[in-house]
């Protein structure tokens, strides 16, 4: 089986449509640009201030000033635009942005996310995350299935939300989540893994898809 | 009037105790030149206002390390542990904002707003304490506009009219605090004749601008 990351990634990247403006967190979300199908043009959104970013810059080819939300040199796509940080969260709470795809500490069936901080052991703050997931047309949650063992797809969440019911989807390793009305949906699985292998690793109430799929990997 | 000053002309006006606005996103579009000299000038119990903390060694961090900043308002400390070990320590107050609900409760502060209303952080943690108001059934905080007593930002290229244009994402929060301190001071990367910036290049027009003062490049 491909790596982990890459699996969760090569997925996300298929929600992904022609001409999206997308906003990719930092870490595993930032992988998802690498698998965008041929054809597919999508405008990457930096939260610090301007759209079209490209790849990470080449060492040595580092551009002044020109780095993302998360402090690395990056390039540049033809079509980029520069602006503030109030145009650039107009753009985000404006409903501008198709997708926002991000990692989260914990998720739960309603669609609640959890992702900017433990109290007492690690607040690092939201950041752009509470605008992005609240204004974004769709939020994508994209995490390794369970944290060493322990489930992170929930009930109900029990660290302080970034959002709540906001997540559309889950991907991980193990397979595609969608959130409705009825609860989580397992869309998606992948064949690496039986149904009862996703319930064990998941807290949540599952509700199988009527016509499950096999999970691409 | 002559706007240009030295930086002991323009930090004097800096005094224990006062809100102080800080360009900049993780140091980039940050006026080091300014915290290189309040650091040695030693003032103290500042109030900060910003994108976020830095780093220990680059940005508005430094002078949370230097122990000069008795509260942040931000949206991320993350990047610098100093601040997460003096916030549990008990030594330094941390309020955390969303990042876009921050730019535009200063922009709103700018431009002769009361505050703003919007639906990041509805259903979490950061509602506490604000009052509500619904509109055509969706819900949203009102947020209050932030103002300072000090702006320190920095441009790319500054004339002497204090026209400022920016670099890449170095624009971030600085064209936003620019409108909302008593006194606004801006570090010039590379200060040019008035007219050197064609018009339709201006980011920040003079006017918001009370002193020029030229940095290290």
């Amino acid at each position: 089986m491909a790596n982990v990351r890459e699996i969760i990634a090569k997925r996300v990247a298929k929600e992904l449509k022609d001409g999206d403006v997308v906003n990719l967190g930092i870490g595993l979300p930032t992988m998802v640009a690498n698998y965008v199908p041929e054809g597919v043009d999508i405008i990457l959104q930096s939260e610090n201030g301007f759209v079209g970013m490209g790849p990470q810059a080449e060492e040595g080819k580092e551009i002044k000033d020109l780095v993302n939300a998360g402090g690395m040199n990056v390039t540049l796509q033809p079509g980029a635009a520069f602006f503030d940080s109030a145009m650039s969260f107009a753009i985000i709470r404006g409903g501008h942005v198709a997708a926002t795809v991000l990692g989260a500490l914990q998720v739960d069936q309603k669609g609640n996310l959890a992702n900017w901080m433990i109290p007492g052991k690690m607040v690092p703050g939201m950041g752009g995350a509470m605008d992005l997931v609240s204004g974004a047309k769709k939020v994508i949650v994209a995490m390794e299935h369970t944290a060493k063992g322990s489930p992170k797809i929930l009930k109900e969440c029990t660290l302080p939300l970034t959002a709540a019911n906001e997540v559309d989807m889950i991907v991980t390793e193990m397979g595609v989540m969608v959130v409705t009305n009825e609860g989580l949906v397992l869309t998606e699985i992948n064949p690496a893994y039986t149904i009862e292998d996703v319930k064990a690793a998941t807290e949540a109430e599952l509700i199988i898809a009527k016509e499950l799929e096999e999970m691409e990997v | 009037m002559d706007k240009v000053k030295t930086i002991d002309q323009a930090m004097e006006y800096i005094k224990d105790g006062m809100t102080v606005m800080i360009g900049g996103f993780l140091g980039t579009g940050t006026p080091e030149t300014f915290i290189d000299y309040l650091l040695k000038k030693g003032v103290k119990d500042l109030t900060i206002i910003g994108n976020d903390t830095g780093f220990p060694e680059k940005g508005i961090g430094r002078l949370v390390v230097n122990k000069q900043v008795k509260k942040v308002i931000v949206s991320h400390i993350g990047t610098n542990p100093e601040t997460g070990e003096q916030m549990h320590a008990g030594e330094l107050e941390v309020v955390l904002v969303p990042q876009g609900t921050l730019a535009e409760q200063v922009r709103a502060a700018g431009a002769g707003l009361g505050g703003v209303l919007t639906p990041t952080g509805v259903g979490t943690i950061v509602e506490e304490g604000k009052q509500k108001v619904e509109i055509d059934g969706k819900t949203y905080l009102m947020e209050l506009a932030l103002r300072a007593d000090v702006a320190l930002i920095k441009g790319a290229k500054v004339d002497k009219k204090g026209n400022i244009y920016y670099n890449h994402a170095a624009r971030n929060f600085n064209p936003l605090m620019a409108m909302a301190a008593d006194l606004v001071i801006v570090e010039a990367e590379e200060l040019v004749e008035t007219g050197a910036i064609h018009p339709n290049d201006v980011m920040t027009p003079g006017l918001f601008v009370d002193m020029i003062v030229e940095g290290v490049k």
